[in-house]
């Protein structure tokens, strides 16, 4: 089975500073990688180079079939999950009309059913009329683990995943993670929480200043 | 997903966004319907003054509060919601068309009103005025559509606020100059055809750049 990702001296530049060093990294199915690092140590921008938003500036790298920084990329970002540190979400729309808005663009034939069962799913059906603005951060992070049901991804990318959850939300987390794997997917988790990562991860990296290694 | 498709989802959204927040038109449409207010008081009771000056100052009050609309309107979503658009492989054409079409619509409103307010306190004298249901949406449609390609270069650029009136004037001196010589002609009862024609062509030009600098432009910005 080809691997899921496939980073290959991987470096990203920004105009005042060295992000990532030299990153080789490869993601087979099944498999879930936690990511640990101190702030600033560039476990974001691992993700988004895994996620297909940010070009490699040095190395190369495949995900999901495509080289990065090719067009072709756009093809299988609907494959990857990305929840990232800011839950995605417009302010002045509804939980459910959010969904809704993800199912519409994914081609769903009932966004309204797809939306409704994403939030049942997650704890969030009694708040799926509620404004975004006015949820708490634990929902807004719920909401975006609903909107990995209804894109049910095959590479899960998930930005410290367990921040701002209750415990049965961080249940919720492993559920997700579990049923990407078991489908053949993989996952790269970052967290702060080193204890509930690795029961949830079969490798352990760290990143330290740009450059991974074992953790 | 079809482009079409796609469109309707975010005019859908973003429409239902705007009437609930009410952020544009309940925020800049007072301030436009009060900048005609003041300038009569500023030039006095000279009604034939102000049957001849009001068309002008119309389209001068649409073009900066068109600027402002069109600068808040185009705020591209944050990190996280761009980011969502392009996980969910959104076209940036498609994010393109919708945030014109949302602008166009507002824009549209806010020369209806505005206009109506113009009517009230200028008494213009205009004949063919149904020319003017050309005229409003093809000048609203010039002016949201260089907002939205301004807004799309000046995210790139990470310098928003002072870039958009910058990008957005050059183009729309033009625009409301070809719209304030069509109500000039309606005014004087000339022809105002080849008017009508360079705010469509305008706006075509406007359109097909959008369309076509909407992935370049959304890729520098990652």
């Amino acid at each position: 089975m080809s691997p899921l990702a496939e980073l290959d001296g991987v470096g990203v530049r920004r105009p005042n500073a060295l992000i990532l060093r030299d990153v080789s990294l490869t993601l087979a199915p099944g498999e879930a990688v936690a990511l640990f690092g101190a702030n600033g140590s560039g476990k974001t921008t691992l993700l988004r180079v895994l996620a297909t938003l940010t070009a490699p500036t040095s190395g190369a790298g495949r995900v999901l079939e495509r080289t990065l920084g090719s067009p072709s990329v756009e093809e299988v970002r609907p494959r990857i999950g990305l929840v990232g540190h800011e839950p995605a979400l417009f302010e002045a729309l509804t939980l459910a009309e959010n969904l809704r808005l993800v199912a519409r663009l994914t081609g769903s034939g009932d966004p309204a059913g797809t939306a409704a069962g994403a939030l049942e799913a997650v704890g969030l059906a009694g708040a799926s009329g509620r404004l975004a603005a006015d949820c708490s951060n634990g929902m807004r992070r719920r909401s975006d683990f609903a909107r990995l049901l209804i894109t049910r991804p095959d590479l899960l990318l998930l930005d410290e995943a367990h921040v701002g959850l209750d415990a049965s939300a961080s249940d919720l987390v492993e559920r997700l993670v579990g049923a990407t794997l078991a489908a053949g997917g993989a996952a790269v988790i970052v967290s702060h929480e080193r204890e509930r990562v690795a029961a949830l991860t079969t490798r352990r990296l760290l990143l330290d200043d740009g450059t991974l290694g074992a953790a | 997903m079809s482009f079409w498709r796609q469109t309707a989802a975010l005019v859908r959204a973003q429409t239902r966004s705007e009437t609930r927040t009410g952020e544009v038109l309940l925020v800049v449409l007072p301030f436009g319907a009060a900048a005609l207010f003041v300038i009569p008081m500023a030039v006095g009771a000279d009604s034939a003054l102000l049957q001849r000056v009001g068309p002008g100052l119309f389209w001068m009050v649409v073009l900066l509060f068109g600027i402002v609309v069109t600068q808040r309107r185009t705020a591209h979503p944050s990190g996280a919601r761009s980011d969502l658009l392009r996980m969910l492989a959104v076209d940036p054409a498609a994010r393109f068309t919708a945030t014109a079409v949302v602008n166009w619509a507002l824009l549209i409103a806010f020369e209806i009103v505005v206009g109506l307010v113009m009517i009230v306190l200028y008494d213009p004298v205009l004949t063919g005025w149904a020319w003017l249901v050309l005229v409003v949406p093809l000048s609203a449609a010039g002016l949201a559509l260089v907002g939205t390609l301004a807004g799309s270069i000046a995210d790139g650029a990470g310098v928003r606020t002072t870039l958009v009136p910058l990008l957005v004037l050059p183009v729309a001196i033009p625009l409301l100059l070809a719209a304030a010589q069509a109500t000039e002609g309606l005014r004087l009862g000339t022809g105002i055809l080849r008017w009508v024609l360079l705010l469509a062509i305008t706006d075509l030009v406007l359109a097909i750049a959008g369309v076509l600098t909407a992935r370049p432009l959304e890729e520098s910005d990652s």
